[in-house]
């Protein structure tokens, strides 16, 4: 896709070359759309703030597949198992071991990202449909060891619960700032992000930083080097390119982004067991991802929304269907959500391989050549 | 170790690979025809044995078994020829993540399609083998004086005996009828398989109805033994490191390879007394028969990524 900027957009100085965001209106409508999602509590109902929670989280998890199959061209069925691993060093590390949250979320990144490593190590040997079953066994192994080691610690299949993550400020003048409330038993300014409506504000934040990232490992070097590496590996490799290292970095980063949308995850339902995610949340990352397009830093967003929102459809028209088929008392959302998840995947993948996000490219292309091309 | 019991556990897991190999059968005819690896042939033993179930409840149509049987397999066929119609015809010539993201998302449909239509419940699946005598065997062979002897249900023989005699019959049906051999073509080379006059559309179309047919069998199989609800889908995933460890392209190698994952979960049921573990780590071995398929995956794709049978096309980096 050629880039096409509108007339009179021409690049004045590196810095404006270099440059994302390259208009002000532009600047201001994400700031505006920013300082909309960061005030959400304050006039959305709870279940819309939950719903974009979920979205954030999902968003992160699928922004690290992006690096990983849309970049690399890898294909890999473990993200979810990933997320498990995340989830539960968080947890274990707040919970067990007393960390403050914001240092174990890090942590656990890094954790699962070793983890993810230890999968990705297939890659080096075996590629395409073999390195799916690969990633897949991590589906199963993992949360098969959580179920069966340290029994004392994991608690096996029911899983852990996990605390509220707090921030503490010291008390000054006698007063607790930025809405903290005192706790006498630490003697220090506590908030607790305990509700949907607070957590948000970490998904938020955690977003903001894992959108940057994923924007500009794309267009580093890091980021060319791995799509050298899905366009044509032989070449790459002649290039200079080390296959091994940089498949494995790939893996690295996707785990990474994995194990923190998993603590995010836990910490935001206060539980963690092996069923928190699976497989099939696996396979649903794989479809957001070509649902929003595959190798664009758009894809994962308008991806995961728009899957998101599908599985929210579920749930909105599961009663009216129970009520039309009676023989689908209870089953009504667990039907309806693999039913619209296949269909739209499937649909996507028929008329639109390339995603919501080529659609995009393709309306802003037209927008900007009307009315000469359609 | 306990040898008394080494003979039940090795051989009980040996005949539960029976119907492992026949889903592992299923997924790699489609996989030699059509390079489609299907990860919806769990969805589609779900299908034919919740179809079978309806024609022989009384709560649906209320047919004999063996007419139910039939016309779950008819069912079966026009399932296969639908899903190769509908989802498959158009990936074609498409890439490799569009085709395994396909089928996963055809699998998902069809799990709700099937909750949809069928519910949630648990059914109770006519039973096919009597489950009150089991067969007892007394091995030629003793352990401190005792002889062994084998108690083995009637299901578990007779489905691995109907799984190997599906196997039979296909392998024959590739060896000695038209179609098979055009089949067999149109797994070699598509192209050229076309320059004979080879509608390799029609060979598509024929191995998704056999594979169909072959879920059905096994998914009825399956539910005899265990009962049906949905977790039937998930059965299968004890076949996809089965297809992986005989070869993505080998029939002898996909029976071979059930019957391996099938020996494997039985032999790390045994009860094993501890002497160099502790009695925790004991315990977990033996509740890992769902994780073992997927450990001998890893290690045969390190060791031998082709399989033990399958040709050497894999693309190595």
């Amino acid at each position: 896709m050629a880039v096409l900027r509108p007339s009179g957009d021409f690049d004045t100085s590196y810095e404006h070359d270099l440059a994302v965001v390259r208009q002000r209106w532009q600047w201001a409508l994400l700031l505006l759309l920013l300082l909309a999602l960061f005030t959400l509590p304050y006039y959305a109902p709870a279940p819309t703030v939950s719903l974009i929670n979920r979205i954030g989280i999902a968003i992160i998890a699928v922004q690290g597949l992006n690096i990983l199959t849309g970049y690399t061209g890898q294909i890999s069925l473990g993200q979810a198992a990933f997320m498990t691993v995340g989830g539960y060093i968080s947890a274990l590390l707040v919970g067990a071991a007393g960390w403050s949250f914001f240092l174990a979320l890090p942590v656990a990144g890094l954790g699962a990202g070793l983890v993810g490593l230890i999968f990705g190590l297939p890659s080096l040997r075996v590629k395409g449909f073999y390195l799916v079953m690969a990633t897949l066994s991590a589906q199963f192994i993992i949360p098969w060891l959580t179920r069966h080691i340290y029994p004392s610690l994991l608690n096996g299949a029911q899983g852990i619960n996990v605390p509220v993550p707090t921030f503490s400020l010291p008390v000054i003048a006698n007063t607790c700032f930025l809405g903290t409330t005192f706790n006498a038993e630490l003697g220090t300014c506590v908030y607790r992000f305990a509700t949907p409506s607070q957590f948000i504000h970490i998904t938020l934040g955690v977003l903001i930083v894992s959108t940057i990232v994923a924007l500009n490992i794309s267009r580093s070097r890091l980021g060319r080097a791995l799509i050298s590496v899905r366009d044509n590996d032989l070449a790459a490799e002649l290039l200079g390119v080390n296959l091994f290292a940089y498949k494995l970095k790939a893996f690295f980063i996707a785990a990474v982004y994995a194990g923190v949308a998993g603590a995010l995850l836990a910490h935001n339902l206060r539980h963690i067991n092996s069923q928190t995610v699976g497989l099939v949340d696996s396979i649903m990352f794989m479809g957001m991802l070509v649902v929003g397009g595959l190798g664009s830093n758009l894809g994962p967003i308008l991806g995961a929304t728009l899957v998101v929102l599908l599985e929210e459809l579920a749930t909105v028209l599961a009663p009216p269907a129970a009520a039309l088929l009676p023989t689908l008392a209870g089953g009504a959302t667990a039907a309806l959500k693999p039913l619209l998840f296949g269909l739209a995947l499937m649909l996507f993948l028929i008329f639109e391989p390339r995603g919501l996000a080529h659609r995009w490219m393709l309306i802003k292309a037209a927008w900007r050549l009307r009315p000469y091309a359609r | 170790m306990n040898w008394q019991l080494l003979p039940q556990f090795a051989i009980t897991g040996l005949l539960n690979g029976g119907p492992i190999a026949l889903m592992a059968l299923g997924i790699v005819l489609v996989f030699k025809s059509s390079e489609v690896f299907n990860f919806a042939h769990g969805q589609m033993l779900l299908i034919g044995a919740m179809a079978a179930w309806w024609f022989a409840s009384p709560e649906g149509m209320g047919l004999p078994l063996w007419a139910a049987i039939i016309a779950a397999l008819a069912v079966s066929v026009l399932l296969g020829l639908a899903i190769e119609r509908l989802t498959l015809r158009p990936m074609t010539g498409q890439p490799l993540l569009s085709i395994i993201l396909m089928t996963l998302a055809l699998g998902q449909f069809l799990q709700g399609l099937t909750i949809f239509v069928f519910g949630t419940t648990q059914r109770n699946f006519p039973v096919i083998f009597s489950v009150t005598n089991p067969y007892r065997i007394t091995l030629p062979l003793t352990y401190n004086d005792n002889p062994i002897v084998v108690v083995l249900r009637q299901n578990l023989v007779w489905s691995f005996v109907i799984a190997m005699i599906c196997v039979i019959v296909l392998v024959l049906f590739f060896q000695y009828t038209r179609t098979g051999l055009a089949m067999r073509a149109t797994a070699e080379n598509h192209e050229t398989a076309q320059s004979v006059g080879i509608r390799i559309n029609h060979v598509f179309g024929i191995s998704w109805a056999i594979a169909g047919v072959i879920a059905a069998i096994s998914g009825i199989l399956i539910a005899t033994a265990s009962g049906l609800d949905l977790s039937l889908s998930i059965v299968v995933l004890a076949a996809f490191p089965a297809v992986l460890l005989g070869g993505l392209e080998s029939i002898p190698g996909a029976v071979l390879g059930g019957l391996i994952v099938g020996l494997a979960q039985g032999l790390v049921g045994l009860p094993n007394n501890s002497f160099f573990m502790g009695p925790a780590a004991a315990q977990a071995i033996r509740n890992s028969a769902e994780i073992v398929p997927y450990i001998l995956l890893l290690i045969v794709l390190v060791i031998r990524p082709d399989g033990l049978f399958g040709q050497k096309r894999i693309e190595r980096v």
